[in-house]
């Protein structure tokens, strides 16, 4: 079985001067350095990370909003072709995008039924007539009814609105959703419902999620892979349930102890000195050496590869074991 | 009346008042105002009721009715004899047609300049703001002065030089709306979705900024009237026989202290139309944004 996306050395430099003086030097920022993932039709990968550790520059790497500067990305096998190109056009039906903040992401000016039928208009499918019938098959689909269909997006309520977002990326029937924080700007009782409704959407439609997050329980919850990332690379990978249940990089086990649990009873809340370091100056060697409780000298002078541990997960660790 | 008022229907009052929170009792006035002034401009040559230029030497600077005037001119004549009325209906459909296409002129002009500026970036971007910098810093009194000395004085080149007049702002607008439209939220979105660039800004971005440029049509319609006045009394925009506002009220201010209405009447009709239109552009501000309905 090929892969639906595969993802192979992703990295996004921009060059950014430093300080703010005027004759300041130049320096690459690398918000997105040697990212490789591989994704499987119907399934779940989850991306999780805190602020500032390149999520989302890789969810644009990943849909071919942003240039590469380097690696490779494999939708169905074919390299994705320059954005804006019509190939790319073309392929904006097997990968679509759920925003983080469903109102920006909707035009408060037209009615949420016309937003929801404007892939099928952009990409010249169907009779208008059709259109409609489609899109009000779609709303019902995420738990709309066909009244909403007139109304206007800051008429709806929060999680309606990100229904609509889905609704509007479903109705291309694509392969692969692209959730950049879905559910973070949404109240939590709402946020337990958009997910149940994409676990439904997944199951129904075997739809491949791309998901990221920070709320590490709902990853866990409905992904069937975790990437952990810092700044701008993985530095673990693996089954959710073994990676939360058993960190091996401790980056990981920093986040893992930060889920919020109803009793602290024999768990230990470790809470990392210091501020991820900037993106422009990352540290030599491990980029998590500073922060890092466990660090050695050789994490200072050299930068751990992502490599294979005993459980299949992978961990870009020198002390892992 | 108060007993009229409390005695009416509740319910008529309720519909009363939220007719008019929709349409308050100012825009209607305004409304009111403008639609007189595209009446007289549409059938100004039935209207008036002499021909604008035609003379009548025996009955020069006649004052108008209710100042000792008679009917026969109601606004009174000129230093020609030429009647006022007849003038001013015909000044305004001049003074509205040159006002009107001078700001459809900017604000396409404009936009679009600003729309380019905001797609592509970088040199393009940079060459049309430093346009935008230069027509800002130089006085355009002064380029049309030059404009009209230069290649004499014909009523297109004059319109399109009141077009030219505030594209400037319509650009700056249009780019930094598009600029932010684009960086996040429904235009990346739509742009993801695979739409063209022609789909982005006609049916999304358009719309959405078109509030903010209907609004600053509203002020440049008035600069426009008033660019053109401006220019007609000093005897460089419209030349006689053709008559505008602004020209007449050039002509009328050397008998000022004769015959004042010479310069009253077109300039309170300069001074309505203005204030008319920002009134409307207020209201249309409001009734164009679906959040505030």
């Amino acid at each position: 079985m090929t892969a639906l996306l595969e993802a192979e050395g992703l990295a996004r430099h921009y060059q950014v001067r430093k300080g703010s003086r005027l004759f300041s030097r130049p320096a690459t920022l690398r918000a997105v350095d040697g990212v490789s993932f591989t994704l499987q039709p119907g399934r779940t990968l989850g991306l999780v990370g805190e602020s500032g550790c390149g999520k989302t520059t890789t969810a644009k790497l990943v849909l071919g909003l942003l240039p590469l500067s380097a690696g490779e990305i494999r939708l169905q096998g074919e390299t994705l072709p320059k954005a804006g190109s019509t190939r790319w056009r073309e392929l904006r039906r097997t990968m679509q995008m759920v925003y983080q903040d469903p109102l920006a992401a909707l035009d408060r000016r037209i009615a949420v039924g016309r937003q929801v039928m404007e892939p099928l208009a952009i990409h010249t499918i169907g009779t208008p007539a059709e259109r409609r019938d489609k899109a009000l098959a779609i709303l019902e689909s995420v738990g709309l009814q066909a009244h909403h269909f007139a109304r206007y997006p800051h008429e709806l309520s929060g999680g309606q609105r990100q229904r609509i977002v889905l609704a509007r990326a479903l109705i291309l029937s694509p392969r692969l959703l692209v959730c950049d924080e879905p559910i973070s700007a949404l109240d939590v009782s709402i946020q337990a419902q958009v997910v149940n409704l994409l676990l439904a959407l997944q199951a129904k439609m075997g739809l491949a999620y791309l998901f990221i997050s920070h709320d590490l329980r709902m990853v866990r919850q409905v992904s069937h892979e975790v990437a952990v990332m810092y700044l701008g690379r993985i530095v673990e990978q693996g089954d959710p349930d073994r990676l939360f249940a058993a960190p091996a990089h401790p980056y990981t086990r920093a986040l893992v102890s930060a889920i919020p649990v109803a009793t602290r009873k024999g768990r230990q809340r470790l809470i990392l000195k210091g501020d991820p370091p900037n993106p422009i100056d990352v540290p030599s060697g491990c980029a998590f050496h500073e922060r890092c409780p466990i660090a050695v000298a050789r994490c200072r002078a050299e930068t751990p590869l992502l490599r294979p541990m005993a459980d299949g997960r992978h961990v870009a660790c020198h002390l892992a074991a | 009346m108060s007993t009229a008022v409390t005695g009416a229907n509740p319910i008529q009052r309720a519909r009363r008042a939220r007719f008019l929170e929709a349409w308050p009792l100012l825009t209607l006035v305004a409304l009111a105002w403008i639609a007189l002034m595209l009446v007289i401009a549409i059938g100004a040559d039935w209207l008036a009721p002499y021909h604008f230029s035609a003379l009548d030497l025996r009955a020069r600077l006649l004052p108008p009715v209710g100042f000792g005037g008679t009917w026969r001119h109601a606004l009174g004549t000129d230093e020609l004899g030429r009647d006022v009325l007849s003038r001013l209906i015909v000044s305004i459909r001049l003074s509205l047609l040159i006002a009107f296409f001078g700001t459809l002129i900017a604000a396409t002009l404009g936009t679009a300049m600003g729309f380019v500026a905001a797609h592509f970036r970088g040199k393009t971007e940079w060459l049309i703001l430093m346009m935008i910098d230069f027509q800002a810093s130089v006085p355009f009194l002064i380029v049309a002065l030059a404009v009209l000395a230069f290649f004499g004085n014909s009523l297109v080149l004059f319109v399109v030089l009141m077009g030219l007049n505030s594209w400037e702002r319509y650009a700056r607008i249009a780019r930094g709306l598009t600029i932010s439209a684009n960086e996040q939220g429904y235009a990346s979105a739509i742009r993801q979705l695979g739409a063209s660039s022609l789909r982005v800004y006609g049916i999304h971005v358009l719309p959405n900024i078109a509030s903010t440029l209907i609004v600053s049509m509203t002020i440049t319609f008035p600069e426009t009237i008033l660019l053109e006045s401006g220019l007609s009394f000093l005897g460089l925009g419209v030349q006689p026989p053709l008559s505008s506002l602004g020209n007449m009220v050039g002509y009328g201010r050397e008998y000022l202290t004769r015959a004042s209405w010479i310069l009253l009447f077109p300039s309170a009709v300069i001074i309505l139309t203005t204030l008319s239109i920002s009134i409307i552009g207020d209201w249309l501000r409001d009734r164009l944004d679906p959040t505030l309905r």
